[in-house]
This record gives C-alpha cells, structure tokens and sequence, in this order.
C-alpha cells in the first residue's frame, strides 16, 4: 500500500456562477448609490431640457377645453409651473401675485401658467383656488410624478420653461411681488 | 252637519306624495365613522410630505385633511381595499406602509443578501487553505515505480 502525494483539486464557485453574483452585487450597489445621490440632488438645474409630462386637469380649471395638458403641446410658448398645495402657507403668499400675472400674459397667448396641486385632497384644493380666484390651468399632481421628475423639495416651487421646452429658472419659495414673476418670464418673450 | 268632502284629486296627489317620499332613495352617506375606524386605515398610510410619520398620528394640516378624505370616503361606503388604492392612484404607491408586492421586495435583498453570504464564506474557506499544495492520500493505487512495484509484491508473498 502507499501514498502518492497528488494535488487535490481545486473545489471553488464556477466562474459562471461567480460572475452572476458579482454582477448581481455590483448592480445592487449601484441602485443604492444612485438612490443616494438622487437624494442628495437638488431640483432640476436650468439648461436641462424638460421631458414630457402629462398633467390632468380638474374640471372648470382645462386648458382650451382639454382636461389634461401635455408639455410637449405647448412647445413655443412659455411654461411657468407653479407647485402648491392647499395646506402650505407659503403658497398663499404668492398665489395672488402667480394669478395677477397670469391675467396679465393670458392675452399675450405666449405665455401658458399651470398649477399643480402636490400631495393634497380636490376638495381642500378647489376652497383654496376659489379663495384667491384663481383662474390658470391646474391639477393634481397624480402619484407625485411630476413632482418627482422635477426633485422638488417643498412647495411653493416654481419652474419657468421656455419656447423650446429648456428650464430657465426655478423659483423655490414663494414669489413676493408680481415684479419677480415678470422679471422672469419677459426676457424669455420673443 | 257639514260634511266635508275632500276632493278625489287632492286624495291622489297625497298619496303619490307619500309613495314617492317612501320609494326615494336612502342617502349615500352612512353613519359618521369614528376615529378608530378612520385610523385602522390611517395607520396603514404616510403622507408624503411627512415621511416616517404614520398618517394616523402626523400632526400637519396635510394629513388631517387627509384623515377628513378617508373618514368621508368610509362615510360614502368605500372598503379598506378602494381607500388605499386610490391613496396610490393620487400620490404614489410610496404612501402605503407594505410595498404591494411584498415577495419581490423582500425576496431580491435576501437572495443577494444570501448569495453574498455564501460567496464571502467560500472566499474565506479558500484564504484559510493553503492554495495549491493540498495533499490526499491515495490508497491502493498501482505504483508507478517498478521497484516500488515489486517490492509490494513481495510484501504480499510474505504475508
């Protein structure tokens, strides 16, 4: 009898199933590190094109009869969105001066204003629009896309769009003078 | 003595009156719901702007008027099921407290969790062992020697 030294195989992980692991371990540390960075993000920055986005309408607030608005429809015009929310104080700071203004470029037919009501009952919304008479298009916010897509941190925020559907200027917080609205939207009037 | 006759007219317009009041329909609305049944679903919820806050005990105007949309949905007939699900229909399948679908939630961290694992203790148990100089005994294999060979062989004729 005797006893041959021989190099035991090597018993590993196959290289396949190695690869997936590391694939799968890779992938899961960049969805976490993309979610942390999303997080750390601020709103969208201006020079970003905007992409499309579709904002339902409540009725008796439609935009030339249309009970929800497409962005990219109203490529050539000037976009301002405004986020709002009944149970947000700030918002009612400005929401005569965001009104005021839309009276104002409402005529011009350059200019289009929409109100999206973020995180917030249509019964509450409606009281509010009907206090301070507001007559611009608005709607909710459905399952907070639209929010979400622009990063917004709190309400009141408003982004200005231009003609070829480029932010312009995101306002965060609420305007305190109607001068501060035009100072936006009229260098962007062709 | 006089008599009053009542018109046959007015006789059936009061009768039509009365079948009319006792064939309307009961109204939509049901009993106010308490508090307790308003935050069995409440608890269920987060509002957004509240995060970690359960919508039952979060004290901002938001979720009160929240709660107020819940307590008149529950008055106007709707289950559990259809208050949540419009909750997610409005703002997002983030104010439930359980993800919808709970075996992919947790099952994808725990199968990389899991296989993680397992690759980390088959790194560690291939460090602890010298690599490439393991030995195994190899019992009554032919000798390759000749001599070896035949020294075996006589070995066995001895025995």
């Amino acid at each position: 009898m005797t006893e041959t030294s021989i190099p035991a195989p090597r018993r590993g992980v196959p290289i396949w199933a190695q690869i997936i692991i590391w694939v799968f371990l890779v992938g899961l540390l960049v969805i976490v590190a993309l979610g942390l960075r999303r997080a750390q993000q601020g709103t969208v920055q201006p020079g970003q094109v905007i992409d499309n986005f579709t904002l339902p309408l409540f009725s008796g607030y439609e935009l030339d009869g249309k009970s929800e608005v497409h962005l990219t429809d109203l490529r050539g015009k000037v976009v301002v969105i405004n986020f709002w929310a009944s149970w947000c104080k700030p918002c009612e700071q400005e929401a005569a001066e965001m009104q005021q203004a839309w009276l104002e470029y409402e005529p011009t037919g350059q200019v289009v204003f929409l109100g999206a009501d973020y995180v917030d009952t249509e019964p509450e919304a409606r009281v509010y629009l009907k206090k301070f008479g507001i007559t611009y298009p608005n709607g909710p916010d459905l399952a907070t896309r639209i929010s979400q897509y622009f990063r917004i941190k709190g309400v009141p925020e408003t982004y200005f769009i231009d003609q070829d559907g480029v932010l312009k200027y995101v306002q965060v917080g609420p305007f305190s003078s109607i001068d501060q609205i035009r100072a936006q939207i009229d260098p962007l009037l062709k | 003595m006089k008599v009053v006759y009542i018109p046959k007219l007015l006789v059936a317009a009061f009768l039509a009156l009365s079948l009319a009041f006792l064939a309307s329909p009961a109204p939509a609305q049901g009993p106010t719901p308490t508090d307790d049944e308003v935050n069995r679903i409440a608890k269920q919820l987060y509002c957004p702007v509240c995060e970690s806050t359960p919508l039952d005990v979060c004290p901002t105007e938001a979720c009160r008027q929240w709660r107020d949309l819940i307590r008149t949905m529950l008055a106007d007939g709707k289950s559990e099921e259809e208050i949540k699900q419009y909750f997610v229909t409005q703002y997002g399948v983030r104010v439930l407290d359980e993800p919808p679908n709970r075996v992919l939630t947790y099952l994808v961290p725990g199968v990389a969790i899991l296989l993680g694992g397992l690759l980390l203790l088959r790194g560690f148990q291939m460090w602890m062992k010298p690599s490439g100089t393991g030995t195994a005994a190899v019992e009554n294999q032919p000798a390759q020697d000749p001599y070896v060979a035949r020294l075996e062989e006589e070995l066995k004729k001895q025995k």
